[in-house]
Protein backbone atom coordinates (compact mmCIF):
# COMPACT_ATOMS: atom_id res chain seq x y z
CA UNK A 1 0.00 0.00 0.00
CA UNK A 2 2.68 2.49 1.04
CA UNK A 3 4.85 1.48 -1.91
CA UNK A 4 1.93 2.22 -4.23
CA UNK A 5 1.56 5.74 -2.79
CA UNK A 6 5.30 6.36 -3.23
CA UNK A 7 5.08 5.14 -6.83
CA UNK A 8 2.02 7.29 -7.51
CA UNK A 9 3.63 10.46 -6.13
CA UNK A 10 6.81 9.89 -8.11
CA UNK A 11 4.87 9.03 -11.28
CA UNK A 12 3.56 12.62 -11.13
CA UNK A 13 6.68 14.33 -9.75
CA UNK A 14 9.24 12.82 -12.12
CA UNK A 15 7.56 13.75 -15.46
CA UNK A 16 6.77 17.20 -14.03
CA UNK A 17 10.49 17.65 -13.31
CA UNK A 18 11.32 16.40 -16.79
CA UNK A 19 8.93 18.93 -18.35
CA UNK A 20 10.35 21.85 -16.31
CA UNK A 21 13.92 20.81 -17.13
CA UNK A 22 12.98 20.46 -20.79
CA UNK A 23 11.56 24.00 -20.79
CA UNK A 24 14.24 25.78 -18.75
CA UNK A 25 17.51 23.83 -18.90
CA UNK A 26 20.03 25.36 -21.25
CA UNK A 27 23.81 25.53 -20.95
CA UNK A 28 23.03 26.61 -17.40
CA UNK A 29 20.56 23.98 -16.09
CA UNK A 30 18.16 26.48 -14.47
CA UNK A 31 15.17 24.12 -14.66
CA UNK A 32 16.85 21.41 -12.60
CA UNK A 33 17.89 24.03 -10.03
CA UNK A 34 14.34 25.44 -9.79
CA UNK A 35 12.84 21.96 -9.41
CA UNK A 36 15.25 21.03 -6.62
CA UNK A 37 14.72 24.26 -4.68
CA UNK A 38 10.91 24.25 -5.08
CA UNK A 39 10.63 20.54 -4.25
CA UNK A 40 12.79 20.97 -1.15
CA UNK A 41 10.74 23.98 0.00
CA UNK A 42 7.56 21.98 -0.47
CA UNK A 43 8.98 19.03 1.50
CA UNK A 44 9.93 21.50 4.25
CA UNK A 45 6.34 22.77 4.36
CA UNK A 46 5.00 19.21 4.70
CA UNK A 47 7.53 18.50 7.46
CA UNK A 48 6.48 21.71 9.23
CA UNK A 49 2.84 20.66 8.98
CA UNK A 50 3.86 17.36 10.63
CA UNK A 51 2.46 15.37 7.68
CA UNK A 52 3.03 11.65 8.32
CA UNK A 53 2.09 8.12 7.34
CA UNK A 54 0.39 7.61 3.99
CA UNK A 55 0.27 11.34 3.19
CA UNK A 56 4.04 11.61 3.77
CA UNK A 57 4.64 8.60 1.50
CA UNK A 58 2.57 10.13 -1.30
CA UNK A 59 3.56 13.79 -1.00
CA UNK A 60 7.14 13.77 0.30
CA UNK A 61 8.75 10.38 -0.41
CA UNK A 62 6.86 10.03 -3.69
CA UNK A 63 6.08 13.43 -5.18
CA UNK A 64 8.88 15.64 -3.77
CA UNK A 65 11.39 12.79 -3.99
CA UNK A 66 10.48 12.09 -7.62
CA UNK A 67 10.29 15.79 -8.47
CA UNK A 68 13.76 16.60 -7.12
CA UNK A 69 16.90 14.85 -8.31
CA UNK A 70 20.41 14.74 -6.95
CA UNK A 71 21.81 12.70 -9.83
CA UNK A 72 20.93 15.22 -12.58
CA UNK A 73 22.23 18.12 -10.49
CA UNK A 74 25.55 16.37 -9.86
CA UNK A 75 26.07 15.22 -13.46
CA UNK A 76 25.14 18.72 -14.74
CA UNK A 77 27.71 20.15 -12.31
CA UNK A 78 30.43 17.85 -13.61
CA UNK A 79 29.53 18.60 -17.23
CA UNK A 80 29.64 22.37 -16.52
CA UNK A 81 33.33 22.11 -15.64
CA UNK A 82 34.68 24.91 -13.43
CA UNK A 83 31.33 26.67 -13.02
CA UNK A 84 29.87 23.37 -11.91
CA UNK A 85 31.04 23.79 -8.34
CA UNK A 86 29.05 27.03 -8.06
CA UNK A 87 26.01 25.29 -9.55
CA UNK A 88 26.27 22.36 -7.13
CA UNK A 89 26.82 24.64 -4.12
CA UNK A 90 23.88 26.85 -5.16
CA UNK A 91 21.66 23.75 -5.46
CA UNK A 92 22.47 22.52 -1.97
CA UNK A 93 22.48 25.91 -0.19
CA UNK A 94 19.23 27.10 -1.81
CA UNK A 95 17.48 23.74 -1.36
CA UNK A 96 18.34 23.47 2.33
CA UNK A 97 17.37 27.15 2.82
CA UNK A 98 14.03 26.54 1.06
CA UNK A 99 13.35 23.47 3.21
CA UNK A 100 14.20 25.44 6.37
CA UNK A 101 11.96 28.31 5.29
CA UNK A 102 9.06 25.98 4.50
CA UNK A 103 9.54 24.14 7.79
CA UNK A 104 9.55 27.36 9.84
CA UNK A 105 6.66 29.04 7.99
CA UNK A 106 4.41 25.96 8.15
CA UNK A 107 5.43 24.87 11.65
CA UNK B 1 12.34 30.26 -25.52
CA UNK B 2 10.69 27.96 -28.07
CA UNK B 3 11.20 24.27 -27.58
CA UNK B 4 9.90 21.21 -29.35
CA UNK B 5 6.82 19.85 -27.57
CA UNK B 6 7.33 16.91 -25.23
CA UNK B 7 6.21 13.59 -26.70
CA UNK B 8 3.82 11.69 -24.41
CA UNK B 9 6.08 8.65 -24.75
CA UNK B 10 8.96 10.53 -23.11
CA UNK B 11 6.78 11.63 -20.20
CA UNK B 12 5.47 8.10 -19.76
CA UNK B 13 8.99 6.64 -19.77
CA UNK B 14 10.08 9.15 -17.09
CA UNK B 15 6.91 8.55 -15.02
CA UNK B 16 7.38 4.76 -15.04
CA UNK B 17 11.09 4.99 -14.31
CA UNK B 18 10.55 7.62 -11.62
CA UNK B 19 7.98 5.46 -9.84
CA UNK B 20 10.34 2.48 -9.94
CA UNK B 21 13.31 4.51 -8.66
CA UNK B 22 11.28 6.09 -5.86
CA UNK B 23 9.95 2.73 -4.63
CA UNK B 24 13.51 1.38 -4.65
CA UNK B 25 14.64 4.40 -2.60
CA UNK B 26 11.75 3.95 -0.17
CA UNK B 27 12.53 0.23 0.26
CA UNK B 28 16.18 0.95 1.09
CA UNK B 29 15.33 3.84 3.43
CA UNK B 30 12.76 1.73 5.31
CA UNK B 31 15.20 -1.16 5.72
CA UNK B 32 17.93 1.14 7.02
CA UNK B 33 15.79 3.30 9.35
CA UNK B 34 17.40 4.29 12.65
CA UNK B 35 20.31 6.44 13.84
CA UNK B 36 20.66 10.19 13.53
CA UNK B 37 22.70 10.31 10.32
CA UNK B 38 20.56 9.48 7.24
CA UNK B 39 23.08 7.06 5.76
CA UNK B 40 20.53 5.43 3.45
CA UNK B 41 19.75 8.68 1.62
CA UNK B 42 23.47 9.46 1.41
CA UNK B 43 24.30 6.09 -0.14
CA UNK B 44 21.29 6.28 -2.49
CA UNK B 45 22.35 9.71 -3.78
CA UNK B 46 26.01 8.78 -4.23
CA UNK B 47 25.24 5.52 -6.05
CA UNK B 48 22.62 7.27 -8.24
CA UNK B 49 25.10 10.00 -9.22
CA UNK B 50 27.75 7.43 -10.15
CA UNK B 51 25.34 5.39 -12.27
CA UNK B 52 23.81 8.43 -14.04
CA UNK B 53 27.30 9.73 -14.88
CA UNK B 54 28.31 6.34 -16.29
CA UNK B 55 25.02 5.57 -18.06
CA UNK B 56 26.23 6.36 -21.62
CA UNK B 57 28.80 3.55 -21.23
CA UNK B 58 25.98 1.15 -22.08
CA UNK B 59 25.62 0.85 -25.83
CA UNK B 60 21.92 0.05 -25.56
CA UNK B 61 21.37 3.38 -23.71
CA UNK B 62 23.22 5.33 -26.43
CA UNK B 63 21.09 3.67 -29.10
CA UNK B 64 17.67 4.08 -27.46
CA UNK B 65 16.65 7.62 -26.37
CA UNK B 66 13.50 6.23 -24.72
CA UNK B 67 15.49 3.76 -22.61
CA UNK B 68 17.92 6.58 -21.75
CA UNK B 69 15.00 8.69 -20.49
CA UNK B 70 13.48 5.77 -18.59
CA UNK B 71 16.77 5.07 -16.79
CA UNK B 72 18.21 8.61 -16.45
CA UNK B 73 15.55 11.21 -15.53
CA UNK B 74 13.24 8.29 -14.74
CA UNK B 75 14.75 5.58 -12.51
CA UNK B 76 17.82 7.51 -11.32
CA UNK B 77 15.95 10.82 -11.05
CA UNK B 78 13.31 9.15 -8.89
CA UNK B 79 15.89 7.16 -6.93
CA UNK B 80 18.02 10.16 -5.94
CA UNK B 81 16.50 13.06 -4.07
CA UNK B 82 17.41 16.59 -3.06
CA UNK B 83 14.23 17.14 -1.02
CA UNK B 84 14.91 14.29 1.44
CA UNK B 85 18.50 15.49 1.87
CA UNK B 86 17.27 19.05 2.52
CA UNK B 87 14.57 18.02 5.02
CA UNK B 88 16.97 15.64 6.81
CA UNK B 89 19.52 18.46 7.06
CA UNK B 90 16.92 20.83 8.53
CA UNK B 91 15.76 18.07 10.89
CA UNK B 92 19.30 17.51 12.17
CA UNK B 93 19.81 21.24 12.71
CA UNK B 94 16.41 21.50 14.42
CA UNK B 95 17.34 18.78 16.92
CA UNK B 96 20.51 20.62 17.90
CA UNK B 97 22.90 18.70 15.68
CA UNK B 98 24.00 21.65 13.56
CA UNK B 99 27.50 20.28 12.97
CA UNK B 100 26.17 16.89 11.86
CA UNK B 101 23.66 18.70 9.61
CA UNK B 102 26.44 20.68 7.94
CA UNK B 103 28.65 17.60 7.59
CA UNK B 104 25.75 15.62 6.10
CA UNK B 105 24.84 18.24 3.47
CA UNK B 106 28.45 19.05 2.57
CA UNK B 107 29.50 15.39 2.63
CA UNK B 108 26.64 14.38 0.34
CA UNK B 109 27.58 17.17 -2.08
CA UNK B 110 31.28 16.28 -2.25
CA UNK B 111 30.69 12.52 -2.52
CA UNK B 112 27.99 12.98 -5.18
CA UNK B 113 30.22 15.24 -7.28
CA UNK B 114 33.09 12.76 -6.98
CA UNK B 115 30.76 9.90 -7.92
CA UNK B 116 29.30 11.74 -10.94
CA UNK B 117 32.83 12.67 -12.08
CA UNK B 118 33.95 9.03 -11.71
CA UNK B 119 30.97 7.94 -13.81
CA UNK B 120 31.81 10.50 -16.48
CA UNK B 121 35.46 9.40 -16.46
CA UNK B 122 34.33 5.87 -17.34
CA UNK B 123 32.38 7.30 -20.30
CA UNK B 124 35.36 9.33 -21.51
CA UNK B 125 37.70 6.36 -21.19
CA UNK B 126 35.35 4.30 -23.29
CA UNK B 127 35.01 7.05 -25.90
CA UNK B 128 38.79 7.33 -26.16
CA UNK B 129 39.20 3.58 -26.46
CA UNK B 130 36.67 3.54 -29.30
CA UNK B 131 38.34 6.43 -31.16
Amino acid sequence: MTALLVALGAAVGAPLRYAVAHALDGRWPAGTLVVNVVGSGLAGVFAGLAVSGDAWALLVTGFCGGFTTYSSAAVHSVDLGRRGLAYAAATVVLSVAAAALGFVLAG
Amino acid sequence: MTRAPLPARDLLAVALGGALGAVLRWTITEAAAGGSVPWATLVINVVGCLVLGALPVLGVVRRSPTLARFLGPGVLGGFTTVSAMAVETVDLADTGEALVAFAYAAGTLLLCLAAAAAGRALVHRRTEAAA
